[in-house]
């Protein structure tokens, strides 16, 4: 492909945050950018601290020091409904799916946002609540054609194997058209052929929709390959940050990833 | 329907938008709604379409490459090439990129339409091969909007529009300038023997044989097909384009390939076209998923399709029935067959056709039994799908019908069967050599296919006619026929079987992954995958109860009771088209298999009992990669030919 996304200013700062659960730093110090339209990877060893900063992020937890500035406001930390409204939506490392309800109605929660109809409204099917249900099932079949997964629109989430769930939580993040998509591992646990489809959704999320993508991946193939920029963790701290090039390059992430010799 | 005379396809569907300009012509499945298309609006973007393709330089006589799943605008495009003259060229959309190349090469594209990205992608990737191929389409702009030199048919759409305004009258000029004896498709056989050849099919060729077909089961307006099988398929040009604008009825797209199942269910077509391999499919599904109901179904499942069974297939011929057995079956068509039909996407079928590979008895049994009108019919690419056809009440699980109206049958010295009409092939593209050999000089063309005609005058097919060989021991040895045997029973997907020149008959086998499976998880027997399951013990004794009971069926019919399958072996991948084991429409390619596989048939032969083999396997995305295993190989039982007594 020969296009060149048009890679905006910074949307997402982050400026020395610090988390700590008691005496464990499950991030020391982070800062880091997030800019429009960029796809930007976290990568790391076990327990560097990369889901930690997705939560910190999203405002599942909240650090104890830095600030977050989001769209040019900055705070001292997140909140999950105001991140979700303020257009951030995530998909999790272990699949947070209602296992019970069918693909369409897993995505449809994702348009909860969106609905303004009252319980009662919604219970006798009336005036708006009739007209949001509507709209918004239009739009999750946008999503559902986007992902290509019509065949398995009325199966219910527990039966389906696990790549398609994983799918179906992006669906869903989709479904509340965020304009920052937070991946957490959207790809471990798939065959060769699943991770591709993944790196092709994600490129075209990123592509069509315009969507900022931060993404956690232990596969380097994928990382390197779909990411703009990259930042390394390390035991809680930022050890690279770059190109994927340069963090190849880099010693440091060498020396973190492979060992030092003594 | 209109007469022959001066009939072409673009000229039809005119036609149709003046006398049922608004009633449904296409439907497509989209964001889960089915979209409707009327035959004035299919006409008026056929005419867009058109007008687009010659605003962009496209002439009489050339090749528009049409690549993709069924797409409505897929089909339009064919009819908008055929209205300037031009050849549609639908081509195969599961080969890889080097597949395409030689096809691109030999029918010298200048044009190509491809569905989606995954198309494009591997249209590009043959292009710098291509030296003719200029101008690239496609129909879902998904992921190609940064791609360079393709434009999307919405543009040319619009092209068409402008260039419409700007020359009125171009259309309609270069419709009738068209006549019935131009060529008005393309099709490439699928190579079972060789390299794909380009069939040549005049307008006039095609509605003969979609006329004839519409006639003898009176198809209208009103009916309605869903179109899924792939479009560089004769059956699926015949069914889903040539009867469509003959007859004028409504063609469905489902909304991919995975949701033919319930887009079949909630169209309930009227008219259903499928090989072989579909109706094995679904049945399969339903014996599955008939394991899982509970004790109390499964019990009224075994006790109705035993009384439909017995007098099913009577009922649906008219013949008489006894008055016990009507009531039975009457109450089974309530509680079992009604809604397994429609479970089955079948409430409405008026009328089913298989064609394509020879159907197991029982299976094809099992659809008439429940009431689905199933018939075979015969055909090839060269003689539009059209040659013989069974009549409503005369269907048998045996024969392929009698001769379509309209063509002439003979079957030669050496059993091949001849045929002659207006539905054959105009020539073979660029291969006068072939074209010559293929047409007797009295206009005969050669199917390539041995038969004979029954004592009810109904054609009977039995293999190839360069498969059919002899044993050593000099008795007719057709592969193909005990292939189908075997493959009837849910566990077996595919075999081959070797024997010409040889004291005896051996196979390989392929297991069905789905049936096996599932079989294997009830029993608690883990595996890993598909060569690890068939490798187990278990499946190789389940195998040879199969590979047993065909033995004892052949032991019954005379001269092939020699071609009992003594040895055989359960191959350790499943042979694949990527793997040039099989054609795109799933025939094995017999001569490469064994070539490819010369050591496993020489253990066979030899009395060993079990034998090493690598294999480099081609993955879907190009890649490649080696499956190895130890496979055993194993006795079975053969029967006297007088009857059950085991010899061996």
């Amino acid at each position: 492909m020969t296009a060149v996304r048009a890679i905006g200013d910074s949307v997402l700062r982050l400026d020395g945050v610090s988390l700590a659960f008691g005496g464990v730093k499950a991030l020391n110090d982070i800062s880091l950018d997030v800019r429009e339209h960029e796809i930007r990877a976290i990568i790391g060893p076990n327990g560097a601290g990369k889901s930690s900063l997705l939560n910190v992020i999203n405002g599942v937890y909240h650090p104890q020091h830095g600030t977050i500035t989001f769209r040019g406001k900055p705070r001292h930390d997140m909140d999950t409904h105001e991140t979700a409204a303020l257009g951030i939506a995530r998909t999790f490392q272990n699949i947070a799916l209602f296992r019970g309800m069918s693909v369409l109605d897993n995505i449809m929660t994702g348009r909860n946002l969106k609905m303004k109809a009252t319980v009662l409204e919604q219970a006798i099917w009336f005036g708006r609540a009739r007209r949001e249900e509507l709209e918004n099932r239009a739009k999750v079949e946008e999503v559902i054609d986007f992902l290509e997964i019509q065949h398995i629109r009325k199966t219910p989430v527990g039966r389906l194997p696990y790549g398609l769930q994983k799918r179906v939580e992006l669906a869903r993040a989709l479904a509340a058209e965020p304009s920052l998509l937070l991946l957490d591992e959207p790809m471990a646990g798939m065959n060769v052929e699943e991770k591709q489809d993944m790196c092709r959704f994600v490129l075209d999320v990123n592509e069509q929709y315009g969507t900022t993508v931060v993404l956690i991946e232990h596969d380097m193939g994928v990382v390197m390959d779909i990411s703009d920029r990259v930042v390394v963790l390390d035991y809680g701290r930022k050890i690279g940050d770059g190109t994927p090039d340069e963090v190849r390059n880099s010693k440091t992430v060498i020396d973190a990833y492979l060992g030092v010799p003594h | 329907m209109q007469s022959t005379e001066d009939s072409t396809f673009p000229r039809l569907l005119l036609e149709h938008a003046r006398a049922r300009g608004d009633r449904p012509a296409t439907r497509e499945k989209d964001l889960g709604i089915w979209q409707t298309w009327t035959w004035s609006q299919v006409a008026a973007d056929v005419r867009a379409l058109a007008c687009g393709l010659a605003a962009q330089g496209f002439r009489r006589g050339m090749h528009l490459a049409i690549i993709g799943d069924n797409r409505p605008r897929l089909y339009w495009a064919m009819a908008a090439a055929q209205a300037l003259g031009g050849i549609p060229v639908p081509m195969y959309q599961d080969a890889p990129a080097v597949e395409f190349v030689y096809v691109l090469n030999d029918a010298e594209i200048g044009y190509a339409l491809a569905e989606d990205q995954e198309q494009v992608d591997k249209v590009l990737e043959a292009k710098p091969q291509v030296p003719t191929l200029q101008h690239v389409y496609y129909d879902d702009p998904r992921g190609l909007r940064n791609y360079e030199n393709v434009s999307s048919l919405d543009r040319l759409l619009d092209i068409g529009r402008e260039f419409d305004r700007a020359n009125p009258g171009f259309f309609e000029a270069e419709v009738a300038k068209g006549r019935p004896d131009d060529v008005s498709i393309m099709l490439y056989t699928s190579g079972t023997t060789g390299k794909p050849k380009g069939v040549c099919q005049t307008h006039a060729a095609f509605i003969v044989a979609a006329q004839g077909g519409c006639g003898f089961d009176k198809l209208c307006s009103d009916d309605s097909i869903l179109a899924y099988l792939p479009m560089a398929w004769v059956g699926d040009h015949l069914f889903s384009y040539a009867q469509w604008l003959v007859a004028g009825f409504t063609i469905n797209c489902p909304e991919s390939g995975d949701t033919v199942m319930t887009d079949l269910r909630e169209i309930g077509p009227s008219y259903y076209f499928a090989p072989p391999r579909i109706f094995e499919n679904l049945l399969t599904q339903v014996m599955i998923r008939m394991e899982d109901a509970s004790a109390a179904k499964r019990w009224l499942f075994r006790y109705f399709t035993a009384v439909a069974r017995r007098c099913g297939p009577e009922i649906l011929d008219g013949r008489p029935v006894g008055t016990l057995d009507r009531v039975r079956y009457a109450i089974g068509n309530l509680v079992v067959y009604g809604p397994l039909r429609n479970v089955l996407g079948m409430s409405r079928i008026r009328v089913a056709y298989t064609a394509g590979a020879a159907i197991g008895p029982d299976l094809f049994r099992f659809y008439r039994s429940i009431g689905i009108n199933l018939k075979q019919l015969y055909g090839s690419t060269e003689t539009c799908a059209y040659v013989c056809l069974q009549p409503d009440g005369g269907v048998r699980f045996d024969t392929v019908g009698q001769a379509a109206p309209g063509v002439e049958i003979r079957i030669a010295d050496n059993g091949e069967v001849l045929v002659r009409g207006p539905m054959l092939l105009k020539e073979y593209y660029k291969r006068p050599d072939a074209t010559l050999e293929s047409i007797d000089p009295d206009g005969y063309f050669r199917t390539g296919d041995a038969g004979f005609f029954d004592a009810a005058g109904q054609l009977k097919i039995i293999d190839r006619a360069k498969d059919v060989g002899k044993l050593a021991t000099g008795t007719m040895f057709a592969p193909n026929y005990i292939e189908n045997k075997l493959k009837f029973f849910p566990h077996i997907k595919e075999a081959v079987a070797f024997g010409n020149q040889r004291d005896k008959v051996c196979a390989f086998i392929n297991i069905d992954m789905g049936s096996v499976g599932n079989w294997a998880e009830r029993r608690g027997i883990p595996y890993s995958g598909y060569t690890d399951l068939a490798t187990k013990a278990e499946v190789q004794t389940l195998i040879r109860e199969c590979v047993e009971q065909v033995n004892a069926e052949l032991a019954q019919e005379g001269s092939l009771a020699d071609s009992q399958v003594q040895r055989f072996l359960i191959l350790h991948k499943e042979l694949d088209p990527d793997d040039d084991e099989m054609t795109r429409t799933r025939k094995v390619r017999r001569g490469f298999v064994a070539e490819k596989y010369a050591a496993l048939i020489e253990a066979l032969y030899s009395g060993r009992t079990v034998q090493h083999v690598e294999t480099q396997v081609k993955f879907e995305d190009g890649r490649t990669g080696i499956v190895a295993a130890d496979l055993a190989i194993a006795e079975a039982k053969t029967f006297a030919a007088s009857g059950a007594k085991a010899a061996a």
